[in-house]
């Protein structure tokens, strides 16, 4: 393949350090100049043409609308020095008149303009054999490798006004690096065929082949209906604490001081918690869709921002399982992950128990949930160090996962797969020590940690041993992480 | 050549271990005493001190009676001269055939198993104090973060032979996430 590669970038050989993720670019933007100009339109007619791989890599442009997108931001800069100062916004307004306003604006607006205009020109990215590669930059050039074999997941999202202008973003969930690296904006067929391509690779298929395969077909699991998800939230102890908090604290803050600013100051964050506890979730959680397919769990969310998400199943390193007081009498749990790498965490919403189990069983393989009873719990004398709470806590441990659960009225039982443990730890207090108790912790690699707390001494001792031998072999079972190589 | 010497030496450590593990308990490992002595030292210098001037302070502006609460940082002293030493003695460690076990503290008692396959970096790390004492520490680090796997207080040599030890046996069993 360096082969290929070298013949690919022959413009330019020779300024690019083959390995580096980001390099500046300063000299020889000209150079490079015509040819790949000439490319890149090309595709954009073409819109899906299909590459051989013994050809020039192919640099497209993202979506000509892109350069609106940051349109607001020299008026959000506006505002917020207004905000910010508003006496002396009014002495600075009064003393402009009309024509200065109206020549600042000729001067602004064409400024802006074509300051989107350069850098949507100057952004390209393309797909070479191993890599993405996005350059962006007008002065100073950044372009950013990023591999395709460390590639997570792939996110299309679609705002509520890329949704009116019929284009999408796409965010990539790349494993070590801090932020989402984002595509924004491509047309809606391109993001969605790009998106499919990426994990095609990603997922093992060869370059040849990456371009055909396509969105992998994908069949529904589960759908969320809206009143399930209304009902819900309403069972929601969250919803009602916040909800009662921004109905009580100011009218209470207003009879201490009787000072507006300092009721304002607070009733805002309080009444936005609120709202964002309700109405938020249920606007990014509704027509919540989880469907199965070949490059793993898709999900669809979102009543005016469109996001279209994927779970690769294998890279999942903890599920959790929440299950409030509420909804136990209806038999509802809601479903959490940690993906390493990644920002999503939530796999469903709201469903009935059974539904969500085959859910897990398909992101953790082989594992069926267990019930309740089939837990064990800690000792009776663990009652001692956490009154009551006690009852909440039990530990089960099968050939795949670690179980632990916790909490007595919101109930969360997480799992671990025994592959994902990076490190076991025991842990015992004085007090613990002196009722012969001790808390094992299972550290992974998404920076969680899943902990068995109040077992006896003796077991978490035996435990620990254990763990540590099955995370060891559990390695050599598991699925790899090239899922449909 | 050198490879060739420490792999089997690292069969021997294997197979010694297997016998200990039917056996039921680790090798243990203790740290050497230049820990102690270090922490001893800044104990004994700072609570010093602190000695000299709450005794000397009161003493000279209130009166010589005053001067007894001299006493005070003196057994706080005392005090923490037996806790470290209880520390420092909990502090152990044990190479296993497939894992590093950590074992710490008194009250509250910390026992951590990281296996070498989860080790992403090993870090020979030594302070200007420490290094006067000539003493070096090994931290582990794997992908996840609460991970809290560093043996303090090694001789240098120790510290840069596990080190080396861990990176080979790790390389040797890599698994990463």
């Amino acid at each position: 393949m360096p082969g290929a590669e070298n013949g690919v970038r022959s413009e330019n050989a020779g300024r690019k350090a083959q390995g580096a993720v980001q390099e500046p670019e300063g000299a020889g933007a000209s150079v490079r100049g015509g040819a790949i100009r000439e490319q890149g339109e090309a595709v954009v007619e073409q819109d899906e043409a299909v590459v051989e791989q013994d050809e020039a890599v192919v640099e497209r442009r993202l979506h000509p609308v892109t350069p609106l997108r940051r349109a607001w931001a020299p008026i959000a800069v506006l505002v917020g020095w207004a905000l910010h100062d508003p006496d002396q916004t009014q002495r600075q307004l009064s003393r402009m008149t009309t024509t200065t306003l109206l020549i600042v604006l000729a001067v602004i607006v064409p400024v802006a303009a074509l300051y989107g205009f350069l850098t949507w020109w100057f952004t390209h990215y393309a797909v070479t054999g191993t890599e993405l590669r996005i350059r962006t930059g007008l002065l100073f050039r950044r372009t950013a490798h990023i591999r395709l074999e460390r590639i997570q997941a792939v996110d299309v999202n679609r705002p509520l006004l890329a949704r009116v202008a019929g284009v999408a973003k796409l965010r990539l969930d790349v494993v070590g690096a801090e932020e989402k690296d984002e595509l924004a904006f491509l047309g809606e067929r391109e993001a969605r065929a790009l998106r499919a391509e990426l994990l095609a690779r990603a997922a093992g298929f060869a370059p040849e082949t990456a371009h055909e395969v396509g969105e992998a077909p994908a069949h529904d699991m589960l759908r969320v209906p809206p009143r399930v998800l209304a009902l819900s939230l309403v069972l929601t102890g969250a919803t009602w604490g916040t909800l009662l908090a921004a109905l009580v604290v100011p009218p209470l803050l207003w009879w201490a001081t009787g000072n507006v600013w300092t009721v304002l100051a607070t009733a805002i964050p309080l009444v936005g918690s609120a709202g964002a506890a309700g109405v938020g979730r249920f606007v990014g959680e509704y027509d919540w869709t989880v469907s199965e397919s070949p490059d793993g769990l898709r999900i669809d969310h979102g009543l005016l921002d469109r996001s279209h998400e994927t779970v690769p199943p294998g890279r999942v390193q903890t599920v959790r399982i929440v299950e409030p007081l509420l909804w136990r009498r209806r038999g509802w749990v809601r479903v959490e992950l940690d993906v390493a790498g990644s920002e999503n965490s939530l796999l469903v919403p709201v469903a009935p128990r059974e539904i969500a189990e085959a859910v897990v069983a398909r992101v953790l393989p082989g594992v069926t949930v267990p019930r309740g009873a089939s837990l064990s719990r800690p000792p009776r004398r663990a009652g001692r160090r956490l009154p009551l709470w006690w009852r909440g806590h039990g530990l089960a441990v099968t050939d795949a996962v670690f179980m632990a659960r916790h909490g007595l009225l919101r109930r969360t039982l997480a799992l671990v797969p025994h592959a994902k443990v990076q490190s076991v730890r025991l842990t015992q207090g004085p007090w613990q020590r002196l009722l012969r108790l001790a808390d094992v912790h299972v550290d992974t690699g998404a920076d969680g940690t899943v902990t068995a707390r109040l077992r006896d001494a003796d077991e978490a001792a035996a435990l620990l041993r254990a763990q540590a031998e099955r995370s060891r072999t559990g390695r050599r079972d598991a699925r790899p992480d090239r899922w449909m190589a | 050549m050198e490879t060739g010497i420490s792999r089997q030496d690292m069969d021997q450590v294997t197979e010694g271990t297997a016998v200990r593990n039917a056996a039921g308990e680790p090798e243990w490992t203790g740290l050497p005493p230049g820990l102690l002595r270090m922490r001893r030292m800044l104990l004994v210098v700072w609570l010093g001190l602190l000695t000299l001037t709450v005794g000397l302070l009161p003493g000279l502006l209130a009166g010589p009676v005053w001067a007894a609460f001299a006493a005070l940082p003196l057994a706080l002293m005392a005090w923490g001269w037996r806790m470290l030493g209880r520390n420092w003695r909990s502090w152990r460690y044990a190479e296993r055939a497939d894992d590093l076990l950590i074992s710490r503290g008194v009250l509250w008692h910390e026992q951590t198993v990281v296996p070498y396959g989860r080790m992403q970096l090993v870090e020979v790390t030594s302070g200007p104090v420490e290094r006067r004492f000539g003493l070096a520490s090994v931290q582990l680090h794997t992908a996840a973060a609460a991970t809290d796997a560093t043996i303090p207080g090694l001789d240098p040599a120790e510290a840069e032979r596990l080190r080396d030890r861990l990176t080979e046996l790790g390389e040797a069993r890599s698994a990463g996430l």
